[in-house]
């Protein structure tokens, strides 16, 4: 951005009152090329790239044995995490994950946790005793916004893509042979963020929209509409019909990006 | 003539694929792979630094960040850095720095970021090749650029590029090295193994013309970028 905050903002606001985005789209569209790449990254159990516009995230799948929760003795587990690496945006800085990059893999987390998305039951080696870890690790590789859609896209991708390693008789993993047994995928929670500037609500907002929005929801359903996650973040309030509208649009929006799972 | 393990001769390189520009947001990127090994680079700066009173009133300081991707290698590693990535960011800067004119830029910092995608070994080579030429891409002013690759031995022999599978037998030496083609010098040398002593020179010779061939790969790749398409 080179114009300061405030000029780009009123910017923003007149061509808004023309319908128009200031890349030229429509409120609702994404920016494109949308891509989904399988298999980046050879060593991980299953790996995807998403690219929406020039937002580019990588995430990949690695499995461990572990023992299961107590109150859970028969179902696996999922951990993610993600890294907001300093490559990838002059915004970023190195050092330890902040805020950000928690808040954003604790909601890809709760989409696909609360949807049931991965069938846990079948991570169970051993009641009780052994059960599959399955680590989801995001990686933000280039940042132009929305890195949340971009995120939980790619989170379920890689999950898609992903196969088991060998586990051997005495319980250890041979990494180097995967089997042709997929992670049970059953649900597919797509999470979609709403960007409200003014009184406008765009889809897909980009870094420089995002820099001078007043609030973000971000709305995570599954193919048949049932609403798994739900995060409202920026520091401006939302009404209760801003925030239906948005559902609206993000469950609409949510069967646009599943197709392109494949 | 003993066989490698993927068949390689013994001054064989993996196939090796870069590209310039890689990382819109960035300054200037690259990707550089060789065999199964993936490095992307990007480069932010000359920019000011914080905290201030780090600041060089001589000359721009070189910061260099790697990252290895949690499933980049078969048995996961926690993302972040740990002390293997605190160690080789710092040589991989070393390497680096003589390259550059730092003193071009006082009271500045110039990052440079390496993540590594998928690793089969020789992933620091990888990266110091990806982050010249980012460097370069980024319009960074430079005396010289650096081109590495690790050199070994393995079953009595010098070879050059080890996967991480020659990496694993038992006695091999492992010897990484970067090198700066105009003005010849080595600016990264580490080797971790048994290496009979006669042997160091074979390695040097053989590691610094493997450098040149990383070079060439280098160089086009940034031509590649900045050569305008042939009009007609």
């Amino acid at each position: 951005m080179i114009v300061g905050k405030e000029d780009f903002r009123k910017y923003v606001l007149s061509l808004s009152e023309k319908g128009k985005r200031v890349d030229g789209r429509g409120f609702l569209d994404y920016r494109q090329p949308i891509k989904i790449e399988y298999g980046v990254s050879k060593n991980a159990e299953g790996s995807a790239a998403v690219t929406i516009g020039k937002t580019r995230v990588i995430c990949g799948v690695k499995t461990e044995i572990g023992t299961p929760y107590p109150d859970r003795p028969d179902e696996g587990t999922m951990i993610v995490t993600a890294e907001f690496a300093a490559i990838a945006s002059p915004d970023f800085d190195p050092g330890a994950p902040g805020e950000k990059s928690i808040e954003l893999a604790r909601i890809v987390d709760r989409g696909i946790r609360e949807s049931g998305a991965i069938d846990t039951k079948k991570l169970c080696v051993t009641e009780g005793e052994k059960v599959w870890l399955v680590f989801l690790d995001i990686y933000i590789q280039n940042h132009d916004g929305n890195l949340i859609d971009a995120a939980a896209l790619a989170a379920l991708a890689a999950l898609k893509n992903a196969k088991f390693p060998k586990l051997n008789e005495d319980g250890t993993i041979d990494y180097h042979e995967h089997t042709d047994t997929p992670i049970p995928i059953v649900k597919l929670p797509v999470a979609c963020t709403i960007t409200k500037i003014g009184k406008n609500l765009f889809a897909d907002a980009n870094v420089d929209e995002e820099k001078i929005s007043d609030a973000r929801i971000t709305i995570t359903t599954d193919e048949n509409g049932t609403i798994n996650a739900i995060q409202k973040g920026g520091e401006d309030g939302m009404t209760q019909e801003e925030i239906a509208k948005c559902a609206e649009i993000a469950t609409e929006k949510a069967k646009e990006l599943r197709k392109y799972l494949g | 003539m003993s066989k490698r393990p993927d068949g390689r001769k013994v001054d064989e390189m993996r196939d090796i694929e870069a590209k310039v520009g890689v990382i819109e947001e960035a300054d200037g990127s690259a990707m550089f792979r060789i065999g199964n090994t993936i490095a992307v680079a990007g480069v932010y700066g000359p920019k000011k630094v914080v905290p201030r009173h780090l600041e060089d009133p001589e000359k721009a300081i070189l910061k260099c960040y790697y990252d290895m991707y949690s499933f980049s290698v078969p048995e996961r590693k926690r993302p972040g850095p740990d002390r293997r990535s605190i160690e080789l960011s710092m040589v991989i800067k070393n390497a680096l720095a003589p390259a550059i004119f730092l003193k071009e830029y006082p009271k500045t910092q110039i990052e440079v970021f390496v993540s590594i995608i998928q690793a089969d070994a020789g992933t620091r080579c990888a990266a110091i090749s990806a982050a010249a030429m980012a460097l370069a891409d980024a319009g960074i002013a430079m005396k010289d650029m650096v081109a590495a690759v690790a050199a070994g031995h393995v079953n009595g022999e010098v070879v050059i590029d080890l996967n991480k599978e020659e990496e694993d037998i038992e006695g091999t030496s492992d010897i990484p090295m970067a090198y700066m083609p105009r003005t010849k010098k080595i600016t990264l040398l580490q080797l971790d193994g048994k290496l009979p002593n006669d042997k160091l020179k074979a390695v040097m010779e053989l590691g610094t013309k493997s450098c040149e061939a990383v070079y060439e790969v280098e160089k086009k790749a940034l031509k590649e970028k900045y050569t305008p398409a042939e009009s007609e």
